[in-house]
C-alpha cells in the first residue's frame, strides 16, 4: 500500500505550540487503522513536494507568518496540491495565511495564500483561553474543543463555509470558528487542535483516503477521556 | 537602630514610608502562610513610590539575570560566586522575579552594594532603566507559557533595544543561542559565553532577517544578512570550562546536568567582570547543592525522591537529561495553573520517546493531557493522583524515583513532601 504523505509545512518558521501534536495524531490514527505513513518536514529553505496527501501549517509570530507566505507563494507546491484535491489542515497563524489577506507586524495588510476567501485583522483585545465551538452539521465531526490564543479577527467571504459556531471562547470574532472549502480546513484552535478532537482528525483522514476501517475502542480510552474532561472544564453546567 | 533602619535615614521620606509599609504587608503575608511576602510588601512599595526601585538600587552594583531557563539557578550561582567579595549581596532568592520581588531583595537588605536580581524576562527593559545595572546576563530565549508571556522574537527586539540604550552595562550572553546573541548584539561590552543550546525549535531561522540559519554543530550564521555567532571567550567544554586565557578546568559541580554546568560558566563569567578570580568563584559554586528545593534529595517510606522542576519544551529536554538512567523509575507532573500557564499544548514539544521501557508515573491536574502524550510517543506508564501513591507503586521494586514536574506541580509535590529546601 502507498504511504499515507503528511507534509508538515515549515517547522522552522511555523511551529509556536505544539503542533507536531497535529502530525503525530494523525499518524496515530492511520496507522490504528494499518495505513503506512510517511512524514515529509519542509523547512522554510526547502521545496515544498507537490504530491502529498494532507499539508499541515501550524501558528507562528507575525514575522515568520510573513515570511512563510512570502515563500509558499512563491515555491507553488502548496497551491498545486490543493488544486488536485490534497486535504490541507491549518491553524491559528496558518489559518490566517492561507485568506487573502491577513495583519502583519502593526497591523499592515499582507497577502495571504488565497486558499480560503477569508480576510484577517488585528482585533482590540488577545483572544486567550479554551474554546468549544460546534461543528457544521455536515462534517459529522461534533463539538470542537481546544485552546486559542490570537488577536486575530477574521471575515468569511461567499466562497467558504464556517467551520463551527463559537459556544466558549472567540473563534472568528463574529460567532463563528474556522472555515473550510472543499479539502481546505482552517481553524483558530491552536497548537495540537486534533489531540482532543479525534473526529476532527478523522474527517482529514477521510478526505485523504476514503471510507477508514474501525480500530480497538481501548486505542483512544485516553483521547475520550481527556476530550471530557475538558469540556466539562470549559462549558458551564 | 537596625541595619534597616538606619539605610531608611538616607531614602526620602516618600520613599522610606513605602518600604516601612511595604515590608510590613510582608510580615503580614508571612504571617498568614501565604508564601515570603516579598511580592505583596514590593507591591505596595511601588504603589506609594512608583520610583522605589530606582532609588533603592541607586549606588549598588546590580546584576540583573534573565532568559526562559534558568534564572534562579544561575542568580544563585552568581551570588555563591560573588561572595569572595565580601559583605552582603541582595537577592530575590524566592523567585520573585518581577519589579516588585527586587523591590523586596532591595530593601530587606538595605547595607548590601551588590544585588544580583533574577528578572523576568519582560521586565528586562523597565529593570535596566530603573537600576542601571553593572550586568546584564543572557541565559537562553525559548517558547514558554505562550497564553500569557510575549512571543519571544518581539522579546529579543525589546532586549536588543534596552541594552542598546545602556552603554555603560556590560552584558554577558549566550553566544550559541541566536536569539539571544541578537538580542545582545548591539551592546557596547559583550562577554561572549558558549553555553551551548540543547533546544534548538524556536532558533532555526535568523533572528534579524529570517532566513534559515546555517548550522554546524554549535556554530551558526545566516547566509543571507550575514549574522553569525560572535566569537567566544568563555566556553562549557563538556564538564570543564574554558576561561578567556585558553585554560580549561573541571567544573566539578554538585547541581546536576549540562544547563547546570552551563549556568556555572556564565556565572563565572560574571565573577570575572566583578574581579573574583576563577578558582575563588568555582570553589563558591561547588558548595550549591539545591536551588529552592530544586535537586533536593528526600526520603519518603524508604524511596529517596529527587525533585526536579521544568516548566516549557527546552526546560525538559534539559530535565530529561538529568534524570537517573533506567531503571530508576520516573514521576512526570503537569499542572495548568496561571503560574504554569493555562495552555498544555507545549507537551507536544517534548520528546518523551527516551522514556520507552521504563517504569514511568504520571500526575498533576494535567494528568490526563500527559497520558494522551505519552500514548502518541509509544511510552508505557501508570497514572497517578498523588506522590504516595507513586513511591508505593515503587517502592518495592525501586529504592529511588526521580521526580519531573512543572511549576504549580512541583510545588505541590514539596509541600506533600514537607517543604523541601
Amino acid at each position: 500500500m502507498r504511504p499515507l504523505r503528511l507534509v508538515w509545512i515549515y517547522p522552522d518558521l511555523l511551529s509556536t505550540y505544539g503542533d507536531r501534536g497535529n502530525v503525530l495524531v494523525l499518524e496515530r490514527r492511520a496507522r490504528l487503522r494499518g495505513i503506512p505513513v510517511e512524514i515529509i518536514e519542509v523547512n522554510s529553505d526547502q521545496q515544498v513536494p507537490r504530491d502529498g496527501d494532507i499539508y499541515l501549517m501550524g501558528g507562528g509570530e507575525d514575522l515568520p507568518q510573513t515570511l512563510a507566505t512570502r515563500r509558499l507563494l512563491a515555491d507553488g507546491g502548496l497551491h498545486a496540491a490543493a488544486e488536485r484535491g490534497a486535504v490541507v489542515f491549518a491553524v491559528c497563524a496558518g489559518y490566517q495565511m492561507m485568506g487573502v489577506e491577513f495583519g502583519g507586524a502593526d497591523d499592515t495588510p499582507v497577502q495571504g495564500l488565497g486558499l480560503l476567501d477569508i480576510r484577517s485583522g488585528r482585533g482590540e483585545q488577545r483572544a486567550v483561553g479554551e474554546i468549544v465551538a460546534d461543528v457544521d452539521p455536515g462534517l459529522n465531526v461534533g463539538r470542537l474543543t481546544g485552546f486559542e490564543n490570537h488577536q486575530g479577527v477574521t471575515r468569511l467571504g461567499p466562497g467558504v463555509r464556517p467551520l463551527a459556531r463559537t459556544e466558549v471562547g472567540t473563534g472568528n470574532g463574529d460567532g463563528t470558528e474556522g472555515s473550510y472549502a472543499g479539502r481546505v480546513l482552517g481553524t483558530y484552535l491552536h497548537g495540537p487542535a486534533l489531540v482532543r478532537n479525534p473526529n476532527l482528525a478523522d474527517l482529514l483522514l477521510f478526505w485523504a483516503v476514503g471510507p477508514l476501517p474501525p480500530f480497538p475502542p481501548e486505542a483512544e480510552e485516553l483521547a475520550k477521556r481527556l476530550r471530557a474532561e475538558r469540556l466539562a472544564a470549559a462549558v458551564p453546567q | 537602630m537596625d541595619a534597616n533602619t538606619h539605610h531608611r535615614t538616607r531614602l526620602p521620606i516618600r520613599a522610606k514610608l513605602a518600604t516601612t509599609v511595604g515590608d510590613a504587608a510582608a510580615s503580614v503575608s508571612r504571617l498568614a502562610g501565604k508564601g515570603d511576602g516579598s511580592v505583596i510588601g514590593g507591591r505596595i512599595g511601588l504603589r506609594l513610590e512608583p520610583d522605589l526601585l530606582a532609588l533603592l538600587a541607586a549606588g549598588r552594583q546590580v546584576v540583573l539575570v534573565t532568559g526562559t531557563n534558568g534564572k534562579t539557578t544561575t542568580t544563585r550561582l552568581i551570588t555563591a560566586a560573588l561572595a569572595p567579595l565580601g559583605g552582603q549581596i541582595a537577592s530575590n532568592i524566592y523567585g520573585a522575579n518581577m519589579d516588585a520581588g527586587a523591590v523586596s531583595a532591595l530593601s530587606r537588605t538595605p547595607d548590601a552594594r551588590i544585588a544580583v536580581l533574577e528578572t523576568d524576562e519582560k521586565y528586562i527593559p523597565s529593570m535596566v532603566r530603573a537600576t542601571g545595572p553593572r550586568v546584564v546576563t543572557l541565559l537562553n530565549l525559548s517558547r514558554d507559557q505562550m497564553d500569557r508571556a510575549a512571543e519571544i522574537w518581539l522579546l529579543a527586539r525589546r532586549w536588543r533595544e534596552a541594552l542598546a540604550a545602556a552603554p555603560d552595562c556590560r552584558v554577558v550572553a549566550n553566544a550559541d543561542d541566536p536569539l539571544v546573541a541578537w538580542a545582545a548584539g548591539a551592546s557596547r561590552q559583550v562577554t561572549w559565553v558558549a553555553a551551548g543550546q540543547a533546544w534548538r525549535e524556536d532558533s532555526w531561522c535568523c533572528p534579524n532577517c529570517g532566513a534559515h540559519l546555517q548550522r554546524d554543530g554549535d556554530d551558526w550564521s545566516c547566509r543571507e544578512c550575514g549574522l553569525r555567532r560572535p566569537p567566544v571567550s568563555w566556553m562549557l567544554y563538556d564538564d570543564e570550562v574554558i576561561d578567556p586565557s585558553g585554560r580549561s578546568t573541571p567544573l566539578e559541580l554538585a547541581l546536576p546536568g549540562r544547563a547546570n554546568r552551563a549556568n556555572a560558566v556564565v556565572a563565572l563569567a560574571v565573577a570575572e567582570a566583578f574581579g573574583v578570580r576563577l578558582a575563588q568563584a568555582l570553589r563558591e559554586i561547588r558548595d550549591v547543592t539545591s536551588v529552592a528545593g530544586r535537586y533536593t534529595q528526600v526520603s519518603r517510606r524508604g524511596v529517596d525522591i529527587r525533585l526536579l522542576l521544568a516548566k516549557n519544551p527546552a526546560g525538559w529536554l534539559e530535565a530529561l537529561d538529568v534524570v537517573a538512567p533506567a531503571p530508576a523509575p520516573v514521576l512526570l507532573a503537569v499542572n495548568a495553573q496561571g503560574p504554569d500557564g493555562r495552555d498544555t499544548s507545549w507537551l507536544w514539544d517534548v520528546d518523551f520517546r527516551r522514556l520507552r521501557g521504563r517504569t514511568v508515573l504520571v500526575g498533576g491536574e494535567r494528568r490526563l493531557d500527559l497520558a494522551v502524550r505519552l500514548e502518541a510517543d509509544e511510552v508505557q506508564f501508570r497514572l497517578v493522583s498523588t506522590i504516595d501513591e507513586a513511591v508505593d507503586a515503587v517502592r518495592t521494586g525501586s529504592a529511588n524515583l526521580e521526580v519531573l514536574a512543572n511549576y504549580t506541580a512541583f510545588q505541590q509535590y514539596r509541600t506533600a513532601l514537607g517543604r523541601v529546601q
